[in-house]
């Protein structure tokens, strides 16, 4: 069920709609808090603040952004006032995601990449791929971590990522395909028994 | 992996992510293209990296602890009970 349908519901009161809005967010949002404050307990924290901070709001939301998008924003405004982080700039690591021994004194692969996107198709239904997908996400070090799962497991746009965890836009796609290479080379390993360098 | 003009494998698979947020100056993106219309190994790397986001799109929600969960429906029950009943008709 789309998030606006479960809204009509939750305004009626309805407590499984909001547990299943509840189930689809959380992970998302205590990640986000947790970009910005020192524990897992203080981002949990900051996730129920901000379902509070729903309850309190979503009859005045006029639906201007997405609810996805207003949900965010106010996790990651709470988050902000809540965190003891002192303000950085993010320093993007110079080293290459893909292992430069996979290249030679030229750039070019000593070893191709072994094709894996059949088998991911094969393999779709496969619970095991996406719980390896899903541990290399939650294994990338922070701020790759927040930058892949709001862009690519929720599907904001780089813009409103940037804006969420106050990166400029260039940071925010640098650390997005760090991100997207590690899991990729996740992927490889899990799905050609770790044959990538056949 | 044939010879290719412009660009290596190596900086190639450092532009593929640009490519597919569609951030690539047209430059780039020209050189990217020829090099991949060459390259069968950075072919499939663009490939694999769609195949990754895709599936990074798809892997849901983790499973919460019931109780985390249950702890915030019971905050939702209890304001919607003193919101709901406080309307003076």
């Amino acid at each position: 069920m789309e998030d606006e349908a479960l809204l009509e519901r939750i305004l009626g009161g309805d407590h499984d709609a909001f547990r299943d809005l509840v189930e689809r967010y959380q992970m998302s949002l205590v990640r986000l808090a947790r970009y910005y404050v020192k524990s897992e307990a203080s981002a949990e924290d900051v996730a129920q603040d901000t379902w509070i901070a729903v309850m309190q709001g979503l009859e005045r939301f006029e639906g201007r952004s997405s609810f996805k998008t207003w949900l965010f924003r106010i996790a990651a405004n709470r988050a902000r006032k809540t965190g003891t982080r002192e303000y950085r700039v993010v320093t993007v690591d110079p080293v290459d995601p893909v292992s430069s021994a996979r290249f030679n004194e030229g750039g070019m692969w000593n070893e191709a990449p072994v094709p894996f996107t059949e088998l991911i198709n094969d393999k779709l239904a496969n619970a095991g791929v996406l719980e390896a997908c899903r541990n290399a996400i939650r294994d990338l070090p922070e701020p790759q971590q927040s930058v892949v799962t709001l862009r690519d497991v929720e599907g904001l746009s780089t813009r409103e990522v940037s804006d969420l965890l106050e990166l400029s836009e260039a940071n925010t796609r640098v650390l997005l395909h760090r991100g997207r290479a590690k899991i990729r080379e996740t992927l490889e390993e899990t799905l050609t028994g770790g044959r990538s360098w056949q | 992996m044939a010879m290719t003009r412009d660009i290596t494998c190596h900086q190639a698979v450092a532009l593929v992510s640009d490519y597919l947020e569609g951030a690539l100056a047209r430059r780039d993106r020209r050189r990217l293209e020829r090099h991949l219309a060459d390259c069968g190994a950075c072919s499939a790397y663009l490939d694999q990296m769609r195949a990754t986001i895709a599936l990074s799109g798809s892997v849901g929600p983790e499973d919460l602890s019931n109780e985390a969960v249950a702890r915030l429906v019971d905050v939702f029950e209890k304001y919607h009970r003193e919101n709901s009943g406080e309307s003076p008709n």
